[in-house]
């Protein structure tokens, strides 16, 4: 494993040397979580990457424990839902944690990776590490959906049904594809048991690949090192801080503070991010007023709704998180952060601004003057990717560079440099 | 030079978010004006809020106008027999809960003979529905089916038609309250919205006019119609149909989410816990980057 | 310059680490995360329902003298027989000495209480004898409960399995059987209703 530094782990004990000699585990966490050069001046933004690790391992283990009561039958599962809710001991909170749990998982991903494009993370030699980011993205939407069917009610069972429906918009490019993806998502002639059974073991097995793209991730960034506000590399050792105590620390306190706002919703407003109907058993034969998804997945809902056609609109949706791949291509701009990039970083809010707004719509119905601006923010949403991101990187003129980190953090008189290229990774 | 460009995108921005802002809001009110809002008030409730807590008396009462108005044509099929003596609910007295149970009848295990018959009910059991089944009760209410009743406190919630530009504060608001009875709010506006139709509205056969119900349209018939004094209630409470609104609200809600008295006292100790560490770790955050800054 | 220098290098153990506000944020933080265990250990011990059903209560007012009834209680099957006078006789005359099991194992009495008849029932009810009725060899359930049965050399109940006889108060007396039936804790709510568990 490449690393920029030379390790300094001295084992003093003699189980710790006698284990050095043989799996050197605890030299790898040394150098790579406690040693581990990180830049100074970094800001809470950078905290959220411990947060999402934390609330994996919280999403896993209450996970498990539901998973001892759960009973994946169409039959069975909303009963089994309640039984946790009222019979199992702390079945209440595990269930609350959980659910709360997926939103704050959702919340700390957007900050994560609106900061990556705000602060340029995904330029070179960043590359690899943002697209496993958006695998993690992508695996984590499919646990999200597959996880909301499982207490089947009215929700879960018609966000399913549209949902797994829309794959047979294919239908218009091969005749009966389209038909046969969907009677083979769902094992049948509609969404049923099966379909339930099918999303519990999926649901169960896709966390522990968002674990092993997590590790591919950390290990993505610890090559290359972390991205800091002023989007410099480290080059001497006063632009950089060791992780433990310093980041470690920092991420404590953040994780502190927000497990308070997930402690809030878990124990005064855990309904709060759901929806009233998900509490009525599922009904084949009756549909609800307004079927919507999860707060997480509105802008999509709003994107896939904007375009009259059933198949674009479907392309539209899923394009609109796999562009998210070719940000490092379709960036010109020779300075990664923002921060020094006059005109874009407007451009930059607006697109949050389009996003929130393309949220909002989604959980509006599709009528009217609602169908117009989701259709507005949406083409402002690919033009972002697609015209402005290229456009403005070459046209615009970037704000002076610091000289360094240390500079940056410390301040210091002279002449500010020129435009800085992204560097190379450097060895130190 | 820099300064001029950076004024100009700055100005041009703010333009172009003004008249998005303004277009959208002119848009949003021509939709919703098109919508119907039905106005329904929030009640005070015991439960509610960060210190919420159930009034045994209100949810002993709520019980009773379940019984003797409700359970003819709504099951509870969640609520058991040994929950009405929890702690945390309407807390009856175990013995007498028992009694209560004893009158009931509940399908007995198959008998040697493979005859299923009835027993008395005990406290691990539910209580039995008004109804065998679907059909029995759709057929004995003119073909609606009455909804079972142990989570419709929170399978309803009010829509107050908030305009986007107060969602933000609407929620924050919201949350800060720990604001979770919109069902309990929308049930009793709709037991107390019984009324006569307006004139030019053709009432559907069988259908009753409710101000709050969706489409105003509901199949169901005013509980109360029979006014004060329906109830008889054990205590001192005035015997009106607007406490036994309330106390069966107050019950459903229990009934809906039983745990709400352990998960708030709960939740007050650990967002407290939470609040020391963090003030802790912030301060132990700054001692270690003091030297860094 | 010494600030930059000494951020470079940790090994001395700066005064930092040590300090007392962050031993103690440390600390208090741990403590919470170690109380936020209980709930995951927790939840896997019986449930609200399960524990509903510890224990049951059975009318004995329809079992005449002679019949037996099984009930199911804790998931186990649990025997009870309204004995007949020559069933207790039989079973009060046996000296404990002769039997291969000389406890009691009743679950209300201590381990060394002898296998008495009187120590396998309740005080005035003694016609009533009430078994887990689960074979202490390896688990089958002995016949003898219906009129049609076979109830072994002894009288009482007789596991097909592996041949274990027990005797008119649900002892062990031939086979393979290390101990007597279990005889759970119960009580006499009423004259015509028991309490199991």
């Amino acid at each position: 494993m490449a690393t920029h530094h030379d390790s300094t782990y001295q084992p003093t004990t003699r189980l710790a040397k006698w284990i050095d000699e043989r799996l050197p585990l605890p030299r790898m966490m040394h150098a790579q979580f406690v040693d581990f050069p990180t830049p100074r001046n970094i800001n809470y933004l950078w905290t959220t990457g411990g947060l999402l690790t934390f609330f994996l391992v919280v999403q896993i283990a209450t996970g498990i424990v539901l998973a001892m009561h759960f009973v994946p039958s169409a039959a069975d599962a909303f009963d089994s839902v309640e039984h946790i809710r009222r019979d199992v001991n702390y079945g209440w909170l595990m269930r609350n944690m959980h659910a709360v749990g997926a939103s704050m998982f959702f919340i700390a991903v957007y900050i994560h990776v609106a900061r990556g494009l705000y602060y340029g993370s995904y330029k070179a030699p960043r590359e690899v590490l943002w697209m496993i980011g958006v695998v993690i993205l992508l695996l984590m939407m499919a646990t999200a959906f597959t996880g909301y069917s499982l207490p089947w009610g009215q929700m879960s069972f018609w966000a399913v049904t549209v949902i797994t429906n829309l794959f047979s918009s294919l239908d218009s490019v091969v005749p009966g594809l389209g038909t046969r993806i969907v009677q083979w998502l769902w094992g049948g002639y509609a969404v049923s048991g099966a379909t339930l059974t099918r999303f519990y073991s999926l649901h169960y097995l896709l966390p522990f690949a968002i674990a092993g793209a997590v590790g591919l991730h950390i290990w993505a960034l610890h090559v290359v090192g972390q991205n800091n506000p002023t989007g410099l590399e480290i080059r001497t050792a006063s632009d950089s801080v060791p992780m433990s105590p310093h980041a470690v620390m920092k991420d404590a306190f953040a994780l502190s503070v927000f497990v308070m706002l997930f402690a809030w919703f878990v124990f005064y407003v855990p309904d709060y991010l759901g929806h009233p109907d998900n509490y009525i058993e599922a009904n084949p034969l009756s549909t609800p007023p307004h079927i919507v998804p999860e707060w997480y997945f509105l802008p999509y809902y709003a994107i896939l709704r904007a375009i009259p056609n059933k198949l674009l609109g479907v392309i539209a949706m899923f394009s609109s998180i796999l562009i998210l791949i070719f940000a490092p291509w379709l960036d010109t701009s020779r300075v990664r952060s923002s921060k020094y990039r006059p005109i874009y970083k407007w451009f930059f809010w607006l697109f949050v601004i389009s996003v929130v707004a393309l949220g909002y719509l989604g959980s509006k119905p599709p009528e009217g003057a609602y169908v117009y601006w989701a259709r507005v923010f949406t083409a402002y949403y690919f033009l972002h990717f697609l015209v402005i991101m290229p456009i403005v990187g070459v046209i615009e003129s970037p704000t002076p560079l610091p000289r360094s980190i240390t500079e940056s953090v410390l301040g210091g008189g002279g002449q500010p440099v020129r435009v800085d290229a992204p560097a190379a990774p450097e060895r130190r | 030079m820099i300064y001029a460009i950076r004024a100009r995108t700055a100005a041009g921005a703010a333009l172009l978010a003004a008249t998005i802002v303004a277009g959208f809001g002119v848009a949003w009110a021509a939709e919703e004006a098109g919508h119907e809002v039905v106005h329904i008030d929030r009640q005070h409730w015991s439960f509610a809020g960060l210190f919420g807590k159930f009034d045994d008396a209100q949810l002993q009462r709520g019980f009773k106008v379940y019984t003797e108005v409700c359970a003819r044509c709504h099951s509870v099929k969640r609520l058991h027999f040994r929950n009405l003596a929890q702690p945390g609910g309407p807390a009856f007295p175990e013995a007498a809960v028992k009694s209560l149970a004893a009158t009931y009848q509940v399908e007995d295990a198959p008998d040697e003979q493979g005859k299923v018959g009835k027993r008395p009910a005990i406290l691990a059991d539910a209580l039995p529905p008004p109804f065998p089944n679907e059909q029995a009760a759709r057929y004995a209410t003119n073909g609606a089916l009455p909804p079972d009743l142990s989570l419709v406190a929170r399978a309803r919630g009010i829509d107050a038609g908030t305009p986007f530009y107060r969602v933000p504060d609407t929620m924050v608001r919201d949350v800060l309250s720990a604001y979770q009875e919109g069902g309990a709010d929308y049930i009793y506006a709709y037991l107390l919205g019984y009324q006569e139709p307006p004139p030019n509205l053709k009432m559907a056969d069988f259908m009753n006019y409710n101000r709050v119900f969706p489409g105003h349209q509901t199949a169901m018939t005013n509980p109360f119609i029979a006014g004060d004094g329906l109830v008889k209630y054990d205590d001192d409470t005035p015997a009106t149909v607007d406490n036994y609104a309330r106390d069966v609200v107050a019950f459903l809600s229990w009934m809906a989410d039983p745990t709400l008295e352990d998960r708030k006292r709960l939740g007050l100790l650990v967002i407290g816990y939470l609040l020391i560490t963090a003030v802790l770790l912030g301060f132990a955050k700054r001692r270690i980057w003091r030297d860094v800054h | 310059m010494q600030r930059e220098a000494s951020l470079a290098s940790h090994s001395a153990g700066e005064p930092d680490r040590r300090d007392f506000i962050v031993i103690a944020a440390q600390a208090f933080a741990g403590v919470g995360a170690a109380i936020a265990l209980w709930p995951f250990i927790h939840q896997m011990n019986p449930d609200a329902s399960t524990q509903a059903l510890a224990s049951i209560e059975v009318d004995l007012s329809s079992i005449k003298e002679g019949q037996a009834i099984t009930v199911s209680w804790r998931g186990k099957p649990v025997f009870i027989r309204n004995r007949t006078p020559e069933e207790i006789k039989q079973a009060v005359e046996i000296k404990v000495a002769e039997l291969s099991d000389n406890s009691a194992r009743n679950d209300a009495l201590p381990e060394k209480a002898p296998a008495l008849d009187t120590n396998r029932t309740i005080k005035g009810h003694e016609n009533w004898l009430v078994l887990v009725g689960i074979c202490t060899h390896l688990g089958c359930i002995p016949k003898g409960q219906s009129l049609s049965d076979s109830r072994g050399d002894y009288g009482g109940w007789f596991c097909p399995c592996h041949g274990s006889h027990y005797d008119t108060a649900g002892r062990i007396r031939k086979g393979p059987a290390p101990r007597n039936l279990e005889v759970p804790v119960y009580e006499f709510v009423s004259d015509t209703k028991i309490k199991i568990g």
